[in-house]
């Protein structure tokens, strides 16, 4: 029996889409995540998986069913809920960064929004995350002017910079070559298990995939997406795991051909 | 009753009568014009409330990152259109006032012409005609700002990051346009009075500049400054509210930019030959 607390849990959502709230792509999603848990969702392209995580960071709300987050419901996501809200880190597939603002910019927006920092501790902290991420050489760029990859660990700096317990990657792996995609994994595993730049602490992971195979871990944990049913599939290999259509379609698939 | 007026002032039943077929008859057409109206307003009214209960609420939030994005938007919707409104008050001062002047001067009725400046510079024509330039080279770059921004999902990014894109992206808007059209109606009044009167000595008309400002400093009262301060703050306010709506609080695909662009300079507009009703009845009332 698992005795963490459920940091993320899902009853009986109806997740829809983001473009058009009358769409329905997932129902009744039940499903907990507790402290210290990997989770990759893995699903087809458009099959609601991105939908499936707004709604777990509290961005939209369930047209039905509960969806709480550190215990606190996601209708009730309010401004007084600020304190829940920045436990929780998000990081878009597409990177989402403003191209009105560098890449140093990007990651000190939300340092210096929520935090009373001060121009040099800022600047310190936005440095070192660079330097983390291995994006100091593209700091004073502008997103459109970088490469996907680099835009994408930008996103994922930004996503890191208050320290979230909770961090949700959308398809992080999507579109990177096998260099990059070594790097991310190898980043990923250390924050999960506890990287130093964040104290040491172990972060709670939720990724979404496309492509099954780089994320073939014994302690991780898979659901799968298929056809508007979210499924708890448990750990690699198992019996659910393997006879899921979703794992036989996307384990099927070539690698190269999964992105975006 | 209830819940289908719920219904009916949704964004969903919006788009379905902007984008339903013509009906039959011409009663159905107007009914849902009038019924698309009503649904602009209220989705207005509410936005202008949002806006303002942001205003207030966190004024003084996030100052790091607020105070550059409202200085930005102070030289955007301002500083930076001064070269602009230098030109058109030196030509609102030789075609209209210089004009005014001269016609007065050849019937004598040079005693009016302070009132007449008052009526004409001060009340009405420098704060509308800075209203309608501010919303045609600022209004018109908000829509299409945010509009692009919505599209391609800086929303939804700025959620993600906690911050209110109202806080983020409207309040610096509203605080740029409000004292934008403040300040540069104000420019443009004290511009156009003053090419007025250089249009006048170069026409020899017999005026002195001495005459010409006493007149016009008798004829302006305190009203005029009260009024004037509020009109140009409500002009501000309300084409950052039509514009900032337009652009942000509907979604939108990147190709209804311009579209979109187009209605909210035409609301804007709408909406500032109202305020002006509006100030004109107060000006007629006290």
């Amino acid at each position: 029996m698992d005795t963490k607390a459920a940091i993320l849990d899902m009853q009986g959502v109806q997740v829809t889409a983001l473009r058009d709230p009358s769409i329905i792509v997932l129902e009744e999603v039940t499903w907990s995540v507790r402290t210290g848990e990997f989770w990759v969702v893995a699903g087809a392209q458009h099959s609601g998986k991105s939908d499936l995580l707004l709604h777990a960071a509290g961005l939209m709300t369930p047209s039905a069913g509960t969806c709480r987050v550190f215990g606190c419901d996601t209708h009730q996501f309010d401004e007084t809920q600020m304190a829940v809200r920045l436990r929780v880190g998000l990081a878009f597939a597409d990177g989402k960064l403003f191209n009105q603002l560098t890449l140093a910019e990007n990651i000190a927006l939300p340092l210096l929004y929520h935090q009373r920092l001060t121009d040099a501790e800022a600047v310190r902290r936005v440095e070192a995350l660079l330097e983390l991420l291995e994006l100091t050489p593209q700091a004073d760029a502008r997103p459109e002017n970088v490469p996907a990859v680099w835009r994408r660990r930008a996103a994922l700096a930004r996503a890191l910079a208050l320290q979230p317990e909770l961090l949700l990657l959308d398809n992080p792996n999507g579109g990177l070559t096998a260099r990059h995609r070594q790097w991310q994994m190898n980043f990923l595993d250390q924050l999960w298990r506890g990287h130093d730049f964040f104290g040491g602490h172990p972060m709670t992971l939720v990724a979404t995939t496309d492509d099954l195979q780089p994320w073939r871990h014994p302690q991780r944990k898979f659901a799968g997406v298929h056809e508007g049913h979210f499924t708890v599939l448990g750990a690699w290999g198992g019996d659910e795991f393997t006879g899921h259509r979703a794992v036989k379609e996307l384990l099927a698939l070539p690698e190269g051909q999964v992105g975006g | 009753m209830r819940d289908n007026l719920a219904k009916a002032f949704d964004r969903a039943n919006l788009q379905r009568f902007r984008y339903a077929p013509l009906p039959r008859s011409y009663t159905n057409y107007l009914g849902r014009q009038i019924f698309l109206l009503l649904l602009t307003i209220q989705g207005l009214a509410a936005f202008a409330l949002i806006t303002l209960g942001v205003l207030l609420r966190k004024s003084h939030a996030a100052r790091g990152v607020m105070q550059p994005r409202v200085r930005q938007e102070i030289n955007r919707a301002g500083v930076a259109l001064l070269p602009m409104f230098f030109f058109v008050a030196l030509a609102l001062g030789f075609l209209v006032i210089g004009q005014t002047v001269a016609a007065l001067a050849k019937v004598g009725a040079t005693d009016y012409l302070g009132e007449t400046m008052v009526i004409v510079v001060v009340r009405e024509l420098g704060p509308l005609l800075t209203a309608m330039l501010v919303l045609a080279r600022v209004g018109t770059a908000n829509v299409i700002e945010l509009g692009t921004a919505r599209a391609l999902g800086d929303v939804e990014a700025l959620e993600a990051l906690s911050i209110d894109p109202v806080h983020y992206l409207i309040m610096p808007r509203v605080l740029g346009m409000v004292l934008g059209v403040f300040a540069l109606t104000i420019y443009l009044v004290l511009g156009a009075l003053a090419s007025g009167c250089l249009f006048a000595f170069l026409a020899n008309v017999p005026l002195t500049p001495g005459d010409y400002f006493r007149q016009i400093a008798e004829a302006l009262n305190w009203l005029d400054f009260v009024l004037l301060g509020l009109k140009t703050c409500a002009f501000g306010f309300f084409i950052a509210v039509v514009t900032c709506y337009h652009g942000l609080a509907q979604p939108l695909r990147l190709d209804e930019v311009s579209r979109v662009a187009v209605r909210a300079v035409t609301q804007g507009i709408v909406v500032c030959v109202l305020i002006d009703a509006v100030f004109i009845v107060l000006y007629l009332a006290t």
